[in-house]
């Protein structure tokens, strides 16, 4: 890759730049780009404005949060895809591939199931997501193997089989009139009830998760070449695979438990980042960041905006996502080398 | 929460194990009486001559027969805990957990149903082609008649009706179609004057953050919508997820909820303070012992719901007391009388 990566920088960031102003100011609840703009200098000023208290309220407590929770989201599931997609030399994989959705889908449903509150429902979801892949990781490495990539997918998605047993067995218990529809809501995923309180466990994992594997994104080249080729270059393929997987493991556990489930994203954006900055993890990371940030919010946006119904993300990231991932898959096959 | 969950997940795995008992005995249709009663999807049911034990196909049907006739109650849909029975007659209420053979997903194995012997089958709730075809199967296969009764609320009165012909009780469901109708008519009649756009806008807030509501025309709301303005009638019927823009664009006056976690929340949450209903202290936690007043399960226990919400909706027009009212629904219809110092608990929705 000998271009420049700049313009397609430039043109994430846009993205990220057009979906913010948009996702600040269009809403089911009106606010006038003048009240936001009051809001905001009132904010920085720390005076009062005269805008009214709900709208104030709208921006800082319901919009405002939601906003920054997709892009975290969207962000988090990019970084994790585009981890995986290059560990596993795949541009079919996303980041649930080691089980780590089916894992947090377990935790929260088991949460409703036990008619929990939601601090707990989440963090049971965060924490099956974790729990999910460390026991995918433990059995595909006690599998000798002269493939342990491809014993690893095998086992994530055979345990991600189970673990979605698991979420059915407990839907076909759970009280059809309160907690199976709570169910069926969670797993399609919405940030519907996104609030300032979310963001705190929201934000730690992600950032963590994101920064070590955007310091990572050096080795993460050699990950993509042949095992014996990596270890000739004095690259630690064992402790490395374990550090990606885990940072990977807890951005999209993390935004899985705030979230609910999204699929997509983190198959789509790595793809179009790869095509808009190239296939070096260096410059691909980051822009896979920012380009999902943009990405969920702008798909976000329409979710609460286009019906007074929510409308599930799960159900619009497949909507968009598919005809352009075949638009993708027919047009620039070539950057995946 | 634990043990007792645990324990609800042991009765259901019971019920999925159950069947063996059964098997030695041919199936024996009960005897017909040569009467037949009219269902409410037209199905002719034909009376059973001596009914002593009737399944109940879900929920709403296990509370129906247990208000008119807890002792031909087979068993219910889920094993209750016994926290639950403080309201019920404990020994019908204890009875085992026998799944169900409707709603969204079967518990119950036909093989089940018939080694427990029933003389009827009884379900109440839509009636649509997915049930009625679910009931001349289920009636055909085992031969036991199965009678589907149309839940929606303001038919209770025909389903204690038809209920009462179907045991050969017909006094008792008289009665008790008499006091629903008697309610309703009563409720209905006090707040006619009310034009509509006069009347209280309501929002129905289900879910731990109170953001699930129910549509127009959703079962969900149904004695909602029969007194008040539901704000979120523009949606089809049925659950829907919303966001908290949409409520505060709604700004509704009154909102009643079923979620203890989101009831206690609210009042404190300066993300919910802009809203009318939120600011004004207007947020009322719906009563759910033993069963919901407003919402689920979809059944006769939503009667003594429609006296609570009226009262909170119009204090002026309804000076009964709440406590006199529930002592009575609840010794007719449950077979209890709670004390007042129970019925005050009862109303504050605590479990």
């Amino acid at each position: 890759m000998t271009r420049s990566a700049l313009p397609g920088f430039l043109i994430a960031l846009g993205v990220l730049v057009a979906g913010l102003l948009l996702a600040f100011t269009v809403g089911r609840y009106p606010v006038a780009l003048g009240d936001l703009l009051q809001v905001l200098v009132a904010k920085i000023t720390g005076q009062a404005g005269s805008v009214p208290p709900a709208v104030e309220s709208v921006i800082w407590q319901v919009r405002g949060p939601r906003v920054l929770a997709a892009v975290l989201v969207g962000a988090a599931l990019a970084v994790a895809g585009t981890a995986f997609q290059g560990l596993f030399r795949n541009p079919l994989v996303s980041p649930d591939i080691l089980g780590a959705s089916s894992g947090a889908a377990l935790g929260a449903v088991f949460g409703i199931f036990l008619s929990l509150g939601v601090f707990a429902i989440q963090f049971f979801a965060f924490l099956g997501g974790l729990v999910a892949v460390a026991a995918v990781y433990v059995i595909g490495s006690a599998v000798r193997s002269r493939d342990p990539i491809l014993v690893l997918v095998l086992t994530g998605v055979v345990i991600g089989a189970l673990l979605g047993a698991g979420v059915g067995l407990l839907k076909y218990l759970a009280d059809p009139y309160n907690q199976l529809p709570a169910m069926t809501f969670w797993l399609l995923g919405s940030l519907a009830a996104a609030n300032v309180s979310d963001l705190v466990p929201l934000v730690g994992p992600v950032a963590l998760g994101t920064v070590v594997l955007i310091a990572l994104r050096w080795r993460m080249n050699a990950m993509s070449l042949p095992e014996e080729e990596a270890r000739a270059l004095g690259i630690a393929t064992g402790p490395l695979r374990v550090a990606i997987v885990a940072a990977a493991t807890l951005t999209t556990s993390a935004s899985v438990a705030t979230a609910g489930i999204i699929g997509w994203v983190g198959l789509v954006v790595p793809h179009l980042a790869r095509s808009l900055v190239g296939p070096d993890f260096a410059r691909l990371v980051p822009a896979s960041a920012i380009l999902g940030g943009g990405y969920l919010l702008l798909i976000d946006t329409l979710a609460r905006t286009m019906a007074p119904v929510e409308v599930p993300l799960g159900i619009l990231t497949a909507v968009v996502g598919t005809p352009f991932f075949i638009w993708l898959l027919a047009n620039v096959q070539k950057t995946w080398s | 929460m634990h043990l007792s969950r645990r324990s609800l997940l042991a009765g259901a795995g019971a019920a999925l194990l159950a069947p063996r008992c059964g098997h030695a005995q041919a199936v024996q249709a009960p005897v017909a009486s040569g009467r037949t009663v009219n269902d409410s999807a037209g199905r002719v049911v034909p009376v059973p001559a001596k009914v002593t034990r009737v399944f109940p196909a879900g929920p709403p049907a296990a509370i129906l027969l247990y208000t008119l006739a807890p002792d031909l109650l087979i068993g219910w849909p889920r094993a209750h805990r016994a926290d639950e029975c403080v309201y019920m007659l404990p020994d019908v209420c204890m009875r085992p957990a026998v799944g169900r053979i409707t709603g969204r997903g079967n518990t119950a194995n036909l093989e089940t149903v018939l080694a427990l012997k029933p003389d009827l089958i009884l379900d109440i709730g839509s009636v649509n082609d997915t049930y009625i075809s679910l009931a001349d199967r289920v009636q055909q296969q085992t031969g036991i008649p199965y009678a589907l009764l149309d839940g929606r609320f303001d038919r209770t009165t025909d389903a204690y009706t038809a209920l009462g012909r179907l045991i050969g009780r017909e006094a008792a469901g008289a009665a008790h179609a008499d006091y629903c109708n008697k309610t309703l008519a009563t409720i209905t009649s006090r707040i006619a004057d009310v034009p509509r756009e006069r009347r209280p806008r309501l929002y129905y807030a289900r879910g731990p953050r109170g953001l699930q509501t129910g549509g127009k025309g959703s079962i969900n709301v149904e004695t909602a919508e029969l007194l008040a303005r539901n704000v979120a009638d523009e949606l089809p019927g049925g659950l829907a997820n919303v966001s908290l823009e949409q409520v505060l664009l709604w700004d509704p006056d009154v909102i009643v909820t079923i979620d203890r976690d989101f009831a206690a929340s609210v009042r404190n949450d300066p993300t919910w303070r802009p809203v009318r209903a939120v600011r004004e202290g207007r947020v009322f936690l719906s009563p759910s012992a033993p069963f919901g007043w407003i919402d689920f399960p979809p059944s006769v226990n939503r009667m003594i719901g429609l006296w609570w919400l009226a009262k909170i909706l119009y204090p002026e027009k309804f000076a009964e007391d709440m406590t006199a009212l529930t002592r009575d629904f609840y010794s007719k219809f449950y077979h209890v009388t709670p004390t007042d110092a129970q019925i005050a608990q009862i109303l504050t929705g605590a479990a």
